[in-house]
């Protein structure tokens, strides 16, 4: 802790932690609306999460219990790093434990176990903007928000269909958030886009770079976008895991030699492990 | 049993514990003191602080020294503590007319009031390694001294607005904008875009100040002035209502002289483009004030035709320590995403495969 003495609980000194909370409460009350904020120089880099640590510092209490997972898994050396930072500057407790958190910070997953009312899951966002690779110029894309105006996505979409026969988004999937804001889930694979509608806990998305904020308010319909004749569907890969057996979790493929041998193990490793310990008395019973 | 790489943890700290013997290199060569390259590397130091967007030349040293050199990683160092400070206000505009001048020139004319002041400059110099750098404690020669002058040195950019060949900027009273507390939106005020250029990537600003010389973009530019030395800042503080002096800072300032057509409302005369940058940096300061002028282009009613003039593009693409976070974030684990792409492949593939077999049949 020594290295800290000088800093304010959770980094961040106060009157910023007010500012983010502002630019919170701005969100949840406009759902998937990107509110801009004065995204602060974190002592990590752009790009490793600081939207999220941002937004994680800012709601972070003495009394919460943290988790961070990096691609679904709490030991991926990124999720390591900024749970250290949160250790160090903040002295919170932290779990691998999906159950006891009251603060998930995510990149790139959503957990496997549902979640409650009483936590929030904090996404890192690299790019808030869904329409960015159709538009790249924020002064438009602000307009195109404004006017709910979406055909651009759709024209996307129904170009993949016309070219491949199926809308060919497998991650970072866009949604509509409580039927009026195109939104982008951050770089989740589309097969955890389901989990957000209507979900019990409070879902915030951090981008710090892009210096934006945007929210998903607990129970909130989140649509991804897809069409009557072309519903969405979830991709995953079609193999149980080797270590749990699950057969509906988002699998990791991981190349165990060099002749083509593979095998998929869950991404989520505290569901995976759980399953495990839940299912080990009763095989050594059999 | 394979299971997914475990033991990040033990992994970082090896990691990092390499790094430092690496930085430090071989114990038996003397260590490299903050003082020394503050002293004997200080245009790199004035690089960082620019970028940095810090103006303290010791942190500025000390963050070269963790950063083993690299430029950007200091910047972001030097970043990262500043944004850690309290910000208690703005202070009043920079007399840069009041200027301690180390250096002044004007391409513009061959001789001025205050006169050309080359100063410590690599112009002229040939570029052969001098190989006695190389043997260590040798005396140089010191440098032959001039008493100073006395007298203010005007702004070359003035004279030609007394004259009404310049356009004049219109003064502001409102506080500038500042982008670490307030994000950039379009279209953003020149304060704003000023700002950015001058914490600014170097190699960033210099290419495309470079571009609009080769026609991308419509610079006719001259330097009106070029001036490097020690600024006194003064700030306000609104419980005593009169401005106090804070101390120096060093900086670098650039006038660009540019063309200017006129339009319906307004007769031909010269626009400026402008730069200021922390320390001595007049490669920064050039190609800000090019950059600027460039991005005065919708103001000015001129086309926007080059990247140099599209203010979205530059403004959001010049912040190296962004920049540098998001490209090598690259290397952070992607397999959730990449995972679902294989399987979109594959999918994909099977299902042409399938027609291609159909068809054959």
């Amino acid at each position: 802790m020594n290295m800290m003495d000088g800093y304010n609980f959770a980094y961040l000194d106060e009157a910023t932690k007010r500012m983010i909370r502002r630019a919170i409460l701005k969100a949840v009350a406009i759902p998937g609306h990107q509110i801009p904020f004065g995204a602060r120089e974190m002592p990590l880099p752009y790009g490793w999460g600081t939207g999220g640590i941002q937004v994680t510092a800012s709601i972070l209490g003495p009394g919460d219990t943290l988790k961070v997972i990096d691609q679904g898994s709490d030991d991926t050396t990124n999720a390591i790093s900024i749970r250290r930072f949160f250790t160090r500057v903040a002295g919170v407790a932290t779990t691998e434990r999906t159950a006891e958190a009251s603060i998930i910070q995510t990149r790139h997953r959503i957990p496997e176990r549902p979640l409650r009312e009483d936590q929030i899951l904090v996404y890192q966002v690299p790019q808030p903007e869904p329409l960015y690779r159709l538009e790249p110029r924020r002064a438009e894309t602000k307009r195109l928000h404004a006017l709910a105006d979406y055909g651009l996505m759709h024209v996307r979409l129904y170009e993949d269909i016309a070219r491949l026969g199926h809308i060919a988004k497998a991650y970072d999937y866009p949604v509509m958030v409580n039927g009026r804001y195109l939104m982008s889930p951050s770089p989740i694979p589309a097969f955890d886009n389901p989990k957000m509608d209507r979900m019990p806990a409070l879902q915030l998305f951090g981008a710090g770079r892009e210096k934006r904020i945007y929210a998903i308010p607990p129970y909130t319909e989140v649509r991804s976008l897809d069409f009557e004749d072309h519903p969405f569907r979830p991709i995953r890969a079609p193999a149980a895991c080797a270590l749990c057996r699950s057969t509906d979790t988002y699998l990791d493929e991981v190349i165990t030699d060099d002749a083509g041998g593979r095998m998929f193990v869950c991404s989520d490793t505290d569901f995976c492990a759980e399953r495990r310990a839940a299912a080990a008395p009763q095989e050594a019973a059999e | 049993m394979y299971v997914a790489v475990k033991g990040g943890e033990r992994a970082i700290s090896a990691a990092h514990a390499w790094l430092e013997e690496t930085r430090r290199g071989d114990p038996a060569v003397p260590e490299l003191s903050v003082a020394q390259i503050e002293q004997q590397m200080a245009l790199a130091v004035d690089r960082v602080m620019a970028e940095g967007s810090c103006h303290d030349r010791f942190l500025a040293a000390l963050a070269l020294k963790q950063a083993k050199g690299d430029l950007i990683e200091a910047a972001f160092l030097l970043r990262a503590y500043r944004t850690t400070l309290p910000r208690f206000g703005a202070s009043e505009p920079l007399d840069t007319a009041r200027m301690r001048l180390r250096r002044r020139i004007s391409a513009t004319y061959k001789d001025l009031p205050g006169g050309q002041v080359l100063g410590p400059t690599f112009d002229y110099t040939h570029r052969l390694l001098d190989f006695a750098l190389a043997a260590e404690g040798v005396e140089r020669a010191r440098a032959p001294e001039a008493p100073a002058p006395v007298a203010e040195t005007p702004r070359v950019t003035e004279l030609l607005a007394r004259e009404g060949l310049m356009q004049r900027e219109t003064p502001g009273d409102a506080e500038p904008g500042d982008l670490t507390r307030q994000p950039l939106a379009f279209p953003a005020a020149r304060d704003v875009r000023l700002q950015n250029l001058a914490r600014g990537d170097e190699g960033f600003l210099l290419a495309l100040g470079y571009s609009t010389q080769r026609g991308y973009g419509h610079a006719h530019p001259f330097v009106g002035e070029l001036r490097v030395g020690h600024v006194t800042v003064e700030f306000t503080p609104p419980e005593l209502g009169f401005p106090v002096e804070l101390g120096e800072i060093a900086v670098t300032e650039c006038q660009m002289v540019n063309q200017f057509k006129g339009s319906r409302t307004e007769p031909a005369q010269f626009t400026r483009g402008y730069g200021l940058v922390f320390g001595h940096g007049e490669r920064r300061a050039m190609a800000m004030a090019l950059v600027d002028r460039a991005l005065r282009a919708q103001e000015l009613g001129e086309d926007i035709t080059a990247p140099a003039q599209d203010a979205e593009f530059v403004l959001y693409h010049s912040d190296n320590i962004e920049a540098t976070g998001f490209v090598e974030h690259l290397k952070l684990p992607h397999y959730v995403d990449f995972q679902s792409e294989l399987e979109n492949l594959r999918t994909i593939r099977r299902s042409a495969e399938a027609a291609l077999a159909e068809a054959a049949e």
